[in-house]
Parts: structure tokens; C-alpha cells; sequence
């Protein structure tokens, strides 16, 4: 069996990318990484296009070893991965969306985020105008003796994100579930283009407001790979204790909502006190409740406050005193139990194919933790565990939840006592020639790949992956057979990001 | 449950004192609410949050302002699930074209009177995703707003000093019938 390195011996190596190789390959070299994908030998983080060229990350699950392999398409057209590999069928229709590449052999050609809204088809690649008009969206047929189909969205009748669901259902049971998102699409691949590394910088974390932190060090980190640019020790740890908190903060929010579309409003209000204490922290640490703009290329914007560390210090102390009893009554009322377990079930073969990451995937088995498996700094030198259960209900993906809550607060202990001293930051040296990079970082709901190259202090290419983008379709598996009235538990227990998979 | 139920009667309660109105707030409204509405609404005000293309910051913000330290409903105010039962409209982002025709919708299916408070800096003008090709841009693009609350995005002091702001100006404006 070859291993990723052959791979890329195949190739034309592309010298300026950090810090993992990537290879230009010729088709058949793609078709075999796409059959490899197939056969789950490895997994796929990320596929992007370019105007006039796809690139594929992915990586060995064993070896934790990552590549990049690139195809040059001037033809506008590329051997489908989406054909032998699910997992990469959104992401070839957003391509096609984007640049106007098509992928040869796409079971699935429907636009995903083009709307027929934007005045003008393929942004980012050969511009064509197009004046507005909504063909009308095809959605998948389910047949059957009285069968219903139920529309919501994009506007919801909670306070969340828009998109589009389609249920078929039979009486109450789901047959089928199929999504239409996009509804959110801004254009910031297209908008980073040119940009600043500064403004670059902002745009990421921008792109899903509840992981700006972790975009803001993922976009950093790509940057800093580019231009090997060697972050200072404080910086390092203070952007652990920014990312730590945000998980924190979500977590939090996260196990009362999912108690609360079980209409047990008693957890839900209990955790978004200590998720506000967390929020209040955040803000007398470092200046925003959600730590937005905070974590810059090249280090971190401002150094946490003198009260800041007591006030982090007294929120965990508030967490540690009250989150047991919750986890206990959690754990003891039966009628939010029956609502939890066994329901919603993610296959652990269906987590590894999609390479599911965060809380999805940890609750079905896939231990992949981008803090573990990739160990950046200061993680290497950190004291954790990383949770993982089989079960893959709604139940299991609240207990994984609850046991990373207890994870952070020590992870946080160690970053508060071992915070060295010393600069912030440092500055971007500047380069003509075009330099590339890539980072992974583990926000709250899974691995945030970042992608770019910098031309002349410029973004020339950036392109942002979600964790999103695998654990989307998978909600649309976990649905069937479930009741209706089932769905806000189970989509709440996911908890996808519209804005980060729609960009 | 029950220790934790028993102990909530006991313990004061976290919600904090009521913030001011805020006074910009207040000025942007001064034309905006009429005198009838008052007679028809009473001294409270159901509200319908429409995500028009957010990146989801605002509306965390606006959740918050259903716990326990800001709980706004203690004011009157409270978030419903159609926009048919709303008196105001609470929309964020800057509005993508793919939410443009949505919003005018739901826009449409709430009765009058009605305010439209756009939330955030995106709200205002598109913020930094301003002149994308999916980006139409601010709210006041595509409905007419009566209030602005600035902020990326706005703490949730900052959001209900503006809804008091609201519901003073639809108080103030009040005539004994």
C-alpha cells in the first residue's frame, strides 16, 4: 500500500508550501488519492478550486501525515472525486459554483450555493453575467403510499442561522431529509482576494462568529506557515487559553440548548448563566465577550488584563461548583434521558468516511482531535484527554461535550500558571515571491483547515473549510427513522455552522 | 431538580438593574413610532429575529438576552416564532442576495404597525463584507429600518438599551383614549 509520501513523489513538488508537502499530479495520480478516499484508507480535509486548478487535502488517519495534491485543469474540467468519495459531492458543486470548474462524472450536478441571485455565475473564476432569476431547486424524491413533505426555513422560528430543510416524512417518521443551504453565502473567498493580511485576518474571523477565535488562529497560523514567521512563546499560550475559552463558552451554551429542544428549560437556564460568566470573563480578560479580533498573524493583538486572569480564574471556580449538580440532574431525569438516547444515531462507519470532526465525530467513535492528532503548540506540552464514545446518539454527543467542559478548565488551569512572559508578537517580513500555507485547529466544533498564498503582502488565494462541510450530510443519514419532532434534538446536537459552511 | 429548584428561591436572582435607554437610540426613533401604537401593543413588544446572512455573532448575543442577567422578558419583551405574531423585526447581517427575497417575505407577513431594528455593523451598512458579489449590503437595502444597533457584534446591553429605547419612544408617544 502506498503511503501519502509516494503519492507526492508522483508529483511536481510545489516548494513554497508550509508545512505540509504538495504535489502537482496528473490525473491518474488524482483518480488513484480519489479511490484511496473510497476505500478509507485515507481522508479527505479539504477540496478547493482555483481558476483554473483544484487542489485535495488529505491525510493519513494512522500516520496523522497530511498532503496536498493539486490538478491543473485550463480545461475547466476535473476527474470528479465527489463520483467515488460522497464526503467531497458539496464541495464539487460549490467549485462548479465558484470558478465554473465541473467535475467529470458528478452524480449530483444541482448548483449548492449559487441561488441564481448574484447577477453574475462562476465569481471567482471566467465571470459571466447572469441577471437574477430562481430556476426552482429540485429537491430529492422520496415515493411511498402517503407520504408528506414538510418545508422550513431559510427564515426559522428560533433565534439561528438560515437554511432550508425538506422533509419527507411518513406519518410522523422521517424518510428523508435533504438540506439547501448557501442562504448565507458572502463572498469572502472572493472578498480575501487582494486583501491585506490584516483585513484577511478580520474577514476570517468573521467567517461563523461562535469559532472566530479558532479562524482567527487557523487564518495565523496559514499566514505564519507562508511566511515562516516564528510566533513568541506568550503569544503561543495566550492563543491556547483564547480557544480554550471559546470551546468553553460553547459547550456550555450548547448542552443547555440541546436540553431545552427537549422543552427541559430548568439545564438550559442554569447553562447560560455559566455560559454568560464565561463571556463576562472573556471580556474583562482581553476586551470582547467573544474574543473576536483578538489572535493576528504573527502573534496576539493585546495581552490579557491584570484582572482578567482572577476573572477567568473566579468563572472556572463558579463552573467547578455548579456544573456537577447539572450533569447529575442531567443524568437522572429519565424523561430527557428517553428523549436523548438512542436517538439520532451516527454509524461510526459513516463518522470515518466523512472524516467527522469535533463532537460528531468523538461521539461516534473518530478520535481525531486536531490538538492531539497534530499536537501544535503548546498542546504538545499540555496535559489532556480527548473523550471519544461509540454510541453516536444525541446523549452520547452531550456526554462528550460535558467531559471536554471538564477538559478545558484543566487545560485552562495549566495555560493561567505556566503563562511565560515576553512579546506579543512579531512582525511579517516582507516577501515578493508567492509563499503558501496551511494550518488545521481544533475550534469547539471540530478541525478549521485554512489554505492560502500570499503574493507581495497580499492574499492571493484563501480558502477557509469548516468542519461543517462533513457533518452536515451526515445530520441528513442520523434524521431517517427518527420522528419529526426529534429533528431540533438532533440537529441542535450537531450544531453546524450555516455562515462557516455557506463563506 | 428539586435541591436546585429550592435553591433559586433562596438565592437572589443574577438579573441585573435595567440599563438606560440609549440616547442616540432614542433620537433615531423620535419619528419612527407612531401614536397608535401604544393603544394597540400596550406596554410590550413580541419580537421576530431573521438571520439575513450573519455569521451567526449577533445573533449569540441576542440568545443572551434570554438569560437570567438580562432577561428581557421582564420587560414585556419577548422573542416569537412567526413573523406574524411579531411587532418587530430583529434582523442581523450584512443581507445576502440569497436572503434578500426571504427577508422582503417575511417582512411582508408582519402586520402593522411594525419596526425593523437592523442589529450589528453589518446590519448598518455590510460591514466588512460590503461590495461582494453575493452581498446586497445593510437592511435599510431592502425594508425600511427604524433603528440601528451598532456593534460586531453588539453586547447585550448595548441591544436592550436600544429595544428600550423602542419601547419608550411606542410608550411616550401614548394618548389616553
Amino acid at each position: 500500500m502506498p503511503s501519502l509520501i509516494d503519492l507526492m513523489l508522483e508529483g511536481r513538488a510545489v516548494e513554497q508550501h508550509r508545512p505540509w508537502p504538495r504535489a502537482v499530479v496528473d490525473a491518474a495520480v488524482w483518480n488513484f488519492a480519489a479511490r484511496e478516499l473510497a476505500h478509507g484508507r485515507w481522508s479527505l480535509l479539504g477540496l478547493w478550486g482555483e481558476p483554473t486548478a483544484v487542489h485535495m487535502a488529505i491525510i493519513d488517519g494512522q500516520t496523522a501525515e497530511i498532503a496536498v495534491v493539486s490538478l491543473d485543469c485550463p480545461d475547466r474540467i476535473y476527474p470528479s472525486v465527489g463520483l467515488h468519495h460522497p464526503p467531497a459531492l458539496r464541495l464539487e458543486r460549490s467549485i462548479r459554483d465558484l470558478y465554473g470548474l465541473s467535475a467529470e462524472g458528478l452524480p449530483d450536478t444541482r448548483p449548492w450555493l449559487d441561488h441564481d441571485q448574484w447577477g453574475v455565475r462562476f465569481p471567482l473564476g471566467g465571470r459571466i453575467d447572469a441577471p437574477p432569476g430562481a430556476a426552482p431547486y429540485r429537491f430529492l424524491t422520496a415515493e411511498g403510499h402517503g407520504m408528506h413533505q414538510i418545508a422550513v426555513g431559510p427564515v426559522h422560528a428560533g433565534i439561528i442561522e438560515p437554511g432550508h430543510f425538506r422533509f419527507t416524512a411518513s406519518g410522523e417518521t422521517v424518510v428523508r431529509l435533504e438540506q439547501r443551504l448557501g442562504y448565507t453565502h458572502k463572498g469572502i473567498e472572493g472578498l480575501m482576494t487582494g486583501a491585506s493580511l490584516e483585513r484577511a485576518a478580520k474577514l476570517a474571523g468573521r467567517v461563523s462568529g461562535d469559532s472566530t477565535v479558532a479562524y482567527a488562529y487557523a487564518f495565523s497560523r496559514a499566514a505564519e506557515a507562508a511566511l515562516q514567521l516564528v510566533v513568541p512563546d506568550r503569544a503561543v499560550w495566550l492563543r491556547a487559553l483564547l480557544a480554550e475559552l471559546e470551546r468553553l463558552a460553547n459547550h456550555l451554551g450548547d448542552i443547555g440548548a440541546i436540553c431545552n429542544d427537549a422543552s427541559f428549560s430548568l439545564m438550559q437556564a442554569h447553562c447560560s448563566v455559566l455560559r454568560e460568566s464565561v463571556l463576562r470573563a472573556s471580556h474583562s480578560a482581553f476586551g470582547h465577550r467573544l474574543l473576536r479580533d483578538v489572535i493576528v498573524p504573527g502573534g496576539v493583538a493585546r495581552d490579557i488584563s491584570e484582572e482578567g486572569a482572577e476573572a477567568i480564574q473566579a468563572a472556572l471556580d463558579n463552573i467547578r461548583l455548579r456544573f456537577p449538580a447539572l450533569i447529575e440532574l442531567y443524568d437522572n431525569t429519565a424523561s430527557l434521558q428517553d428523549r436523548t438516547v438512542d436517538t439520532g444515531v451516527l454509524t461510526s462507519a459513516l463518522a470515518r468516511q466523512y472524516a467527522a470532526g469535533g463532537t460528531v465525530g468523538r461521539a461516534s467513535g473518530r478520535s481525531f482531535d486536531a490538538r492531539r492528532s497534530l499536537a501544535y503548540p503548546p498542546y504538545d506540552s499540555l496535559r489532556f484527554e480527548i473523550p471519544v464514545l461509540t454510541e453516536g446518539d444525541v446523549n452520547a454527543r452531550v456526554w462528550i461535550r460535558v467531559r471536554e467542559v471538564e477538559q478545558s478548565l484543566a487545560l485552562i488551569d495549566q495555560i493561567l500558571s505556566r503563562l511565560p512572559p515576553g512579546p506579543l508578537g512579531t512582525h511579517a517580513a516582507h516577501r515578493r515571491e508567492p509563499r503558501e500555507g496551511m494550518a488545521i485547529v481544533e475550534g469547539f466544533r471540530g478541525d478549521v483547515l485554512v489554505w492560502l498564498r500570499v503574493h507581495d503582502g497580499l492574499i492571493e488565494r484563501c480558502h477557509l473549510r469548516d468542519p461543517s462541510w462533513f457533518q452536515w450530510p451526515l445530520l441528513e443519514a442520523v434524521i431517517e427513522n427518527n420522528i419529526v419532532a426529534d429533528f431540533p434534538l438532533c440537529n441542535k446536537s450537531f450544531n453546524c455552522s450555516y455562515s462557516g459552511q455557506d463563506l | 431538580m428539586r435541591k436546585l429548584l429550592f435553591e433559586s428561591l433562596f438565592r437572589r436572582p443574577f438579573t441585573e438593574l435595567p440599563p438606560l435607554p440609549d440616547d442616540v437610540a432614542v433620537a433615531e426613533l423620535a419619528s419612527s413610532v407612531g401614536r397608535a401604537a401604544r393603544r394597540r401593543l400596550g406596554r410590550s413588544l413580541s419580537i421576530r429575529e431573521i438571520d439575513a446572512g450573519s455569521c451567526n455573532g449577533c445573533e449569540l448575543e441576542i440568545h443572551a438576552l434570554n438569560n437570567a442577567y438580562y432577561d428581557i422578558e421582564r420587560f414585556g419583551i419577548k422573542f416569537v416564532a412567526s413573523p406574524r405574531h411579531a411587532d418587530v423585526l430583529m434582523v442581523t447581517g450584512p443581507v445576502t442576495k440569497n436572503m434578500r427575497e426571504a427577508l422582503k417575505r417575511t417582512y411582508d407577513a408582519t402586520p402593522n404597525p411594525k419596526w425593523v431594528v437592523a442589529v450589528g455593523d453589518c446590519g448598518r451598512d455590510g460591514g466588512c463584507f460590503a461590495g461582494s458579489y453575493a452581498v446586497v449590503g445593510g437592511v435599510a437595502e431592502v425594508v425600511p429600518v427604524d433603528l440601528h444597533i451598532p456593534g460586531c457584534p453588539p453586547t447585550p446591553t448595548a441591544l436592550l438599551r436600544g429595544l428600550l429605547a423602542l419601547l419608550e419612544r411606542v410608550d411616550s408617544n401614548a394618548v389616553t383614549p
